[in-house]
């Protein structure tokens, strides 16, 4: 039984990718200018992934994230001034400027950390999926990562794990066809990275990354599979990254197949769809920019706390090693 | 008193925690069915079921990594790898995520785990199962490390590790599973970060690990006969490092020998002895020695590993020759 997203969800589901789209062009400008240390990768038009994956899940689930991990964070409900004040190394940042833009944890949110090693997260999602297990809480443990990451060892350990134990896990494969420059077609010999599922002996689904409708679809029955007790899935989303694979890296070896890539999938941007979508449903175009200026008002609250934010001081480099 | 082999005391610390705790469970390969490949978990499987003790697939970053997720979301995991040199497999999510994630978020997040794993040679198991890791574990933050000497302190301690809401790494010796030692039932938990002086003496301190803490005693006796006394002190754990004992024991004897399995460079001995010498400097009679595995890897036939590796008589010669130099 296919789930839906319900009229009465597209608000909320239209201002989540809304908020995710305005946070990454904020986070971009704050490279632009120079002010963020170091390096962000942006979510910039995977929107719909994070936003329908996590539109299925309960409040106490808890999801793994990556190195891409903004978006994730946000569709969780986290607080977006202390993901941008922790973007710029603030004290006021959610990890009080020790982790960056990969190590954004938000625990009080069930977000078990992005992670700045490939597939590092893999095992520690599958982890809370067994402690959910162990402790018949019936909560769901998802995994976000991308196709690079399905070519590490501990994606392959974690699903063989999760299948053999049933564990309640859902496995997000964000393929936006590249790794840094590399083409994941020309780094792995399947086309569709989820067949892989088959040799767990666990389902697997590909749909649209584009389309949160469709990404919503076959996130929640995976998800409501999980928490049935009936074990993992792998779910792939094709999609595409509108920016390069960071801040500064202008993404321009994505030509080799064709030199319309880029052009051709920015025409399917998530956020537009989606809105149209909700105009053609009969959503009138005020509701919709309400929407939007809460969500704009959001950012820019979010962006003067993290601007105005004092920088840590240096003694909290030697604190939070160990707990007493 | 009741004697008991090391690979019980540990047993029974699992088994006392896991009673205790609903939360603490058991993972790794052939920890389930045959009790653990050293023995360590004899009747956990049959007690406390297939959930809370897990044989796991050889998927050594799998299973570290799902006790990283698990103890994140409040378990206790006891996590085994079968040998510690299969820790190098699993060290991503040793290194970069079970030891950093406090901090990466923090201090919002708690890594209540212990990673078991046996060390050393003297097996004719060659190089790649007689590894002793304790100075490259040492060397990232954000870990303890613990290394039991006798059977009482693998119970102490283990219970004490697992009780710590850090991350601990428990390195247990392979040579000293069968071995019996007494064991005091008063002495419950042995709290980790406190070195412990085994035996008092005046004329040279001998900081030694796990078994080396046994040879250490053994060759402390024969040296009593020849007129010099040693102070033996057992470290216990690397992380924390009890300088203060070591220090104070070193101000007393004027000497110090430092007695560990891990390999020589850039090892145990190395750090203790560059850690203490602003401390003991002009309390030294003798320059600051140590005793590791010489920087090859350990060779199979008995004829090659047993004249390399630490021992008794290692021990001898070189406290020997610090307490009374010959020329
Ligand atoms: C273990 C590891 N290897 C390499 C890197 C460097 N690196 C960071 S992101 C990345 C590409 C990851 O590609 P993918 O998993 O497809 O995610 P995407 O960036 O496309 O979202 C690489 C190679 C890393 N951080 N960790
Ligand atoms: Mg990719």
């Amino acid at each position: 039984m296919a789930k839906k997203l319900v009229k009465k969800q597209y608000q909320g589901v239209y201002e989540t990718m809304y908020k995710m789209r305005r946070f990454e062009e904020e986070v971009f400008e704050f490279y632009k200018k120079g002010m963020m240390p170091g390096l962000a990768h942006l979510y910039l038009g995977e929107e719909a992934i994070a936003t329908g994956v996590c539109a299925a899940l309960n409040d106490d689930d808890y999801i793994g994230s990556s190195h891409r991990g903004h978006g994730h964070l946000v569709a969780r409900g986290a607080n977006t001034g202390m993901m941008m004040a922790e973007i710029l190394g603030k004290k006021s940042g959610y990890s009080h400027g020790k982790g960056g833009s990969m190590h954004i944890m938000a625990m009080d949110k069930g977000i078990l950390g992005a992670n700045g090693i490939v597939g590092g997260e893999i095992p520690i999602a599958t982890g809370a999926a067994y402690a959910a297990l162990y402790r018949g809480t019936k909560q769901v443990s998802v995994s976000f990562f991308g196709d690079g990451a399905t070519n590490e060892g501990t994606f392959h350990e974690s699903v063989n794990m999760a299948a053999a134990w049933k564990l309640p896990c859902v496995y997000i494969i964000e393929n936006n066809l590249y790794g840094i420059s590399v083409d994941i077609r020309d780094v792995t010999n399947t086309n569709d990275l989820v067949d892989r599922a088959k040799g767990y002996g666990i389902p697997g689904a590909v749909a649209d990354g584009m389309d949160v409708e469709a990404v919503y679809a076959v996130a929640a029955e995976a998800i409501e599979r999980a928490r049935a007790g009936k074990g993992p899935t792998i779910i792939e989303y094709k999609t595409y990254r509108w920016q390069g694979h960071h801040v500064g890296d202008p993404g321009d070896y994505r030509v080799r197949r064709d030199t319309k890539e880029k052009e051709k999938w920015m025409k399917r941007c998530p956020v537009a769809a989606f809105r149209k979508k909700m105009l053609g449903s009969g959503i009138a175009e005020s509701a919709i920019r309400k929407a939007e200026n809460a969500v704009e008002a959001e950012i820019q609250e979010a962006v003067t706390f993290a601007v105005d934010s004092p920088y840590p001081d240096v003694s909290e480099a030697f604190t939070d090693v160990f707990t007493d | 008193m009741r004697e008991i082999m090391y690979r019980d005391a540990i047993r029974e610390a699992l088994d006392e925690e896991m009673e205790r705790d609903e939360n603490v469970l058991l993972l790794g390969e052939d920890v389930a069915f045959i009790g653990g490949n050293f023995k360590t978990s004899v009747g956990l499987y049959e007690k406390y079921g297939d959930l809370r003790v897990k044989d796991t697939p050889i998927s050594e970053a799998g299973f570290v990594g799902m006790g990283v997720g698990m103890a994140l979301t409040g378990l206790r995991p006891v996590v085994e790898l079968m040998f510690s040199d299969f820790l190098l497999v699993s060290a991503d999510q040793v290194i970069n995520q079970m030891s950093k994630i406090r901090y990466m978020s923090g201090g919002q997040a708690t890594v209540p785990m212990v990673i078991r794993a046996p060390i050393g040679a003297g097996r004719s198991s060659a190089a790649q199962h007689s590894q002793s890791m304790q100075a490259i574990v040492s060397q990232f933050p954000g870990m303890k490390v613990v290394l039991p000497s006798t059977a009482q302190e693998a119970k102490g301690l283990l219970k004490s590790a697992i009780r710590d809401d850090n991350p601990v790494v428990f390195f247990e010796h392979k040579m000293e599973y069968t071995n019996k030692f007494d064991i005091d039932d008063g002495i419950e938990l042995i709290p980790i970060g406190k070195a412990d002086i085994k035996r008092a003496g005046e004329d040279i301190t001998i900081v030694a690990t796990s078994s080396l803490v046994m040879k250490a005693l053994k060759a402390a006796e024969k040296l009593e006969a020849e007129g010099i006394s040693c102070e033996i002190v057992d470290l216990r754990s690397v992380v924390p490092l009890d300088r203060e004992t070591i220090i104070a024991s070193v101000k007393k004897t004027g000497r110090l020998l430092i007695a560990d399995e891990a390999y020589e460079r850039c090892g145990i001995g190395a750090e203790i002895a560059a850690n203490v010498m602003e401390d003991v400097f002009y309390w030294l009679d003798a320059p600051i020695a140590r005793i590791a595995t010489p920087n090859v890897p350990l060779p199979f036939s008995p004829a090659l590993e047993f004249p390399i590796i630490p021992s008794e008589d290692k021990i001898l010669e070189k406290a020997r020759a610090l307490v009374a130099p010959t020329a």
